[in-house]
């Protein structure tokens, strides 16, 4: 199967998307964009890759599922808990070793003794209730393995605080000196391994007297084998600067969301994407050019990252965020969309004595009305208008857009919002791939370099085309 | 399935080359040097100053009673090219000048705070007089009024009517004249003790429309393609002499001559403009540009254009102090009715219609892919209404307009990554469109 590579590197998470050669969707891969862009883009695409060998691994289940009765959907979907639940204690491995490594160089003194055996504990603890994480119908805040980790190692780090073993914050400071190196791996996955063995977990036996654990097997084993051939790399997003990619394979944003949005709702006319670090407000054709677009000026008031610090600030999920202010009662004025100024005016708030979810409708409130005025700069909302960016997976954004619509535009606006609109640029900048591929620039791929395990400058190589 | 990173190695940050410099801005250079020194020299020579701004100057006039102009919006120009403006700025904060002030204002009071030491290292001399020959710009109102109170010296008012109705008006031009020769004349008289010379003015008239001539050749230029100029960053050098203290001098005569000849020379070459990219003759983009440049990162800014290809092939902003390519020209025969005309007639002293028009006369007669706003912060009397000409502009000529946004001389409000996102974008746009037409 021949693929073409999307990548949107976001201030916030990074996505990859990945087209076939007709421009179906095959894959696509999120993670967070941590401190080192080059190893987030490398995650996101291998978590791409992974989706792909998810989608043929679903096409194998269909082609036998008749056969055998089987649940086709329900199978992949165990499979795909048992292969996460593989990955999760692959990189909880890793993170053991680099604790193990940090405690030992720490110097002998009264911490030390304690400190690694509270951190090896609350390690061991983690390993144990891993396949609770990862079970049928589970509840995860996140999917990215620095906040489930981190999650889990805190409440650890709390039992063993409780106990005056050792203090909270140094085994908090432990995992975050630790996080930051495992976070910079771009582990190889080895599918004809991991797939085999999720069928393990999902159907365990010897295989030869169980007719549907050989199917999954051999399905398996299909879809792990194979080929995929990335024909054309494109990136997008705030860090595109950093790809490592050729500047022929690097589109901006706005182009790349107008196109994703488009590609999604064909009736999109106008585009609002509230990103992490940008808010832009796009117009586009019939074609999905885009025609004329505002974004933020130089700060990022009135951003993801403003919900980001409010989160922070409450010691809240990001994605908490949102449902908490749908039970608002009433919306409080909130003026300042400013970033540096969002938890003084919240603590302020919270000091007169206002309810907490009315605050955050507020604060909701005001980036909606900013992103409004930038809209109106852009030319307007015409219909279609499609919100894409990590903001759109907010509900009340999502509400409250719809209602300052109505309220700015009349009823005749269709607002789409997707669940998986915040891959919007990766698949705008995959078509662009895909456009180079058909105009026979598909040449322009950067020269890829394997270096297993950490990365490092020397493993950069120079690129092809 | 490997898990091989797609890796390419960086081009280490390339630091935008110092631009290769034709023998007219050599001579530029020098001009101004001179300039300056006899500014310096002002307190023993007993030249008498004039501070006075760069739309609307009356630079002949200044001349015929033998005073020396001095221009504080050059000067903060330049100081933010030569990287002091934050610190002036930081200066005149410290005295108690808002944020939200025009960073002109707070550059020059902080460089007369620190010293007033010219751009060019020289000492700049007290005014004499403060002549403030355009009020379009209610901020120039208020900046003198603070010059006034630090020198104790005297401000004559000319009071120049907008052009609301989109054009000059017999009565207004009567108006103006009425207060040059009530006002302005009789000021200048007192301070430098000397008689108004109407045959010194005139001659310096002469001078004036010469040059004129000659820029007006050289914007024009552009319309060759490759463009031989750049008509933005480029040609904030072109209108050095011009806006600033040269006009109705031989020395203005001489170097818009001389330009003029490098120019013609580059179109017989089929050569493109001298760039921080180096001589850009693959031309990808003709642009027109409304909006003064920033300053502070000045061959930063140029550079995210040059290196994409793309030249200026008309701006606004360079029309700021005259605009000669719709036909004006001092006219020595009325000299008075001339300068009144030149006064009402700078950029931002036609009203949104008019600018409107003159920008789609610029994209249909340069035959532009796109223009570009650049939104400075400082600046209400260029930025109020620009998304409003930018729909309009659309709409009248089918090529897309971009929008950015920084400020003249206050480095903090310029934001390299968000510009250069929004260019590197506009850019693509208009690739995404070109491809889709054909």
């Amino acid at each position: 199967m021949k693929v073409v590579v999307g990548i949107d590197l976001g201030s916030t998470t990074t996505k990859a998307v990945l087209l076939d050669e007709h421009g179906e969707i095959v894959g696509r891969g999120i993670t967070n964009s941590r401190s080192n862009y080059a190893a987030a883009s490398a995650v996101a695409r291998d978590e791409a890759l992974t989706s792909t060998r998810f989608s043929l691994l679903s096409r194998q289940l269909d082609s036998v599922s008749g056969n055998l009765g089987l649940d086709a959907r329900g199978t992949l979907e165990a499979l795909n808990h048992a292969f996460r639940l593989e990955l999760y204690l692959e990189e909880l491995g890793a993170l053991q070793d680099r604790v193990n490594v940090l405690c030992a160089s720490l110097p002998a003194n009264e911490h030390k003794a304690p400190l690694t055996e509270a951190s090896r504990e609350i390690l061991n603890d983690m390993r144990v209730h891993a396949p609770d994480l990862f079970g049928p119908g589970s509840q995860r805040k996140s999917d990215f393995f620095r906040d489930i980790a981190g999650a889990q190692f805190i409440a650890g780090a709390e039992r063993a605080a409780v106990d005056q073993r050792v203090a909270f914050e140094r085994l908090v400071g432990l995992f975050d000196r630790a996080i930051l190196d495992i976070e910079t791996r771009v582990p190889e996955r080895e599918f004809s391994i991991l797939l085999p063995r999720a069928v393990d977990i999902v159907r365990p036996g010897d295989g030869g007297s169980d007719p549907l654990r050989q199917a999954l097997m051999t399905a398996a084993l299909a879809a792990a084998g194979e080929t995929i051939e990335e024909v054309a790399f494109v990136g997008t997003g705030y860090g595109r600067q950093t790809l490592p990619f050729p500047k022929e394979c690097v589109r901006s944003e706005i182009l790349c969301h107008g196109r994703g949005a488009h590609r999604v709702f064909p009736g999109t006319r106008t585009v609002l994407d509230i990103g992490g670090q940008d808010t832009k407000a796009i117009q586009v054709d019939n074609h999905g050019v885009v025609t004329s677009f505002q974004m933020n000026d130089r700060c990022a008031a009135g951003c993801g990252r403003y919900l980001g610090y409010i989160a922070d600030e409450l010691n809240l999920g990001l994605h908490e965020l949102g449902p908490l202010a749908l039970r608002a009662q009433k919306i409080v004025r909130v003026n300042s969309t400013c970033t540096v100024f969002a938890g003084a005016e919240l603590r302020e708030r919270l000091a007169l004595g206002q309810r907490r979810e009315d605050i955050l409708a507020g604060l909701h409130k005001a980036i909606l009305l900013r992103a409004m005025s930038l809209l109106a700069r852009s030319g307007g909302i015409d219909n279609e208008f499609t919100f894409t960016g990590g903001v759109c997976k907010n509900p009340m954004a999502t509400k409250l857009l719809q209602e300052l619509v109505i309220e700015n535009y009349g009823n005749g606006i269709q607002l789409n919002a997707h669940a998986d609109s915040i891959y919007m640029g990766a698949l705008g900048a995959a078509m662009f791939g895909l456009d180079d591929v058909n105009a026979g620039r598909g040449g322009m791929l950067p020269t890829f370099a394997i270096k297993k395990g950490y990365l490092a400058d020397d493993a950069r190589a120079p690129c092809a085309g | 399935m490997s898990t091989a990173i797609p890796i390419r190695t960086r081009a280490p940050a390339q630091k935008s080359p110092a631009l290769q410099k034709d023998a007219s801005q050599e001579r530029q250079k020098q001009m101004i040097a001179r300039h300056f020194e006899k500014l310096a020299n002002a307190p023993e020579s007993r030249d008498k100053v004039c501070y006075t701004f760069v739309p609307g100057n009356l630079t002949e006039l200044i001349g015929s009673f033998d005073m020396l102009p001095v221009l504080p919006e050059i000067n903060a120009l330049q100081s933010g090219m030569r990287q002091r403006s934050g610190g002036y700025i930081a200066e005149a904060e410290k005295a108690g000048h808002s944020e939200d002030v025009c960073t002109y204002v707070k550059c020059d009071l902080g460089m007369m705070k620190s010293g007033n030491i010219s751009p060019t290292g020289t000492r700049l001399p007290k005014p004499d007089l403060l002549l403030l020959s355009y009020t379009g710009c209610f901020t120039f109102l208020k900046w003198f009024e603070i010059l006034r109170e630090e020198y104790g010296c005297p401000v004559v008012m000319l009071h120049v009517p907008y052009q609301e109705g989109g054009h000059i008006t017999p009565e207004m031009r009567r108006y103006v004249v009425d207060q040059l020769e009530r006002e302005v004349i009789p000021a200048m008289e007192k301070i430098t003790g000397k008689r108004f010379d109407e045959e010194k003015l005139r001659e310096n008239l002469r001078l004036s429309a010469q040059a004129e001539d000659d820029l007006v050749a050289v914007w024009e230029s552009a319309k060759h393609k490759p463009s031989p100029i750049d008509g933005y960053f480029g040609g904030v050098y072109y209108i050095g002499p011009i806006f600033s203290s040269f006009r109705g001098t031989q020395d203005a005569v001489d170097y818009y001559r001389e330009l003029r000849a490098e120019t013609e020379a580059r179109i017989r070459r089929g050569e493109g403009p001298m760039t921080p990219d180096g001589v850009v003759s693959e031309q990808r983009y003709r642009l027109v540009v409304e909006g003064p440049p920033n300053w502070t990162s000045f061959n930063d800014f140029w550079h995210m254009f040059s290196r994409e290809g793309a030249v200026v092939v008309a701006s606004t902003y360079t029309r700021v102090g005259g605009l000669y390519d719709t036909g004006f020209r001092h006219d020595h025969q009325h000299p008075l009715e001339t300068l009144a005309d030149y006064c009402m007639g700078c950029y931002t002293n036609l009203n949104l219609p008019g600018r409107v028009s003159l920008l789609e006369k610029y994209v249909k007669d340069y035959e532009a892919d796109g223009f570009l706003i650049n939104s400075v912060k400082s600046c209400n009397s260029f930025s109020a209404g620009q998304l409003l000409m930018l729909r309009q502009l659309e709409q009248r000529t089918g090529v897309p307009g971009g929008f950015i946004e920084s400020d003249l001389v206050d480095p903090r409000y310029f934001s390299r990554s968000n510009i250069d996102n929004r260019l590197q974008s506009y850019f693509q746009m208009l690739d995404a469109r070109k491809s889709r037409t054909a």
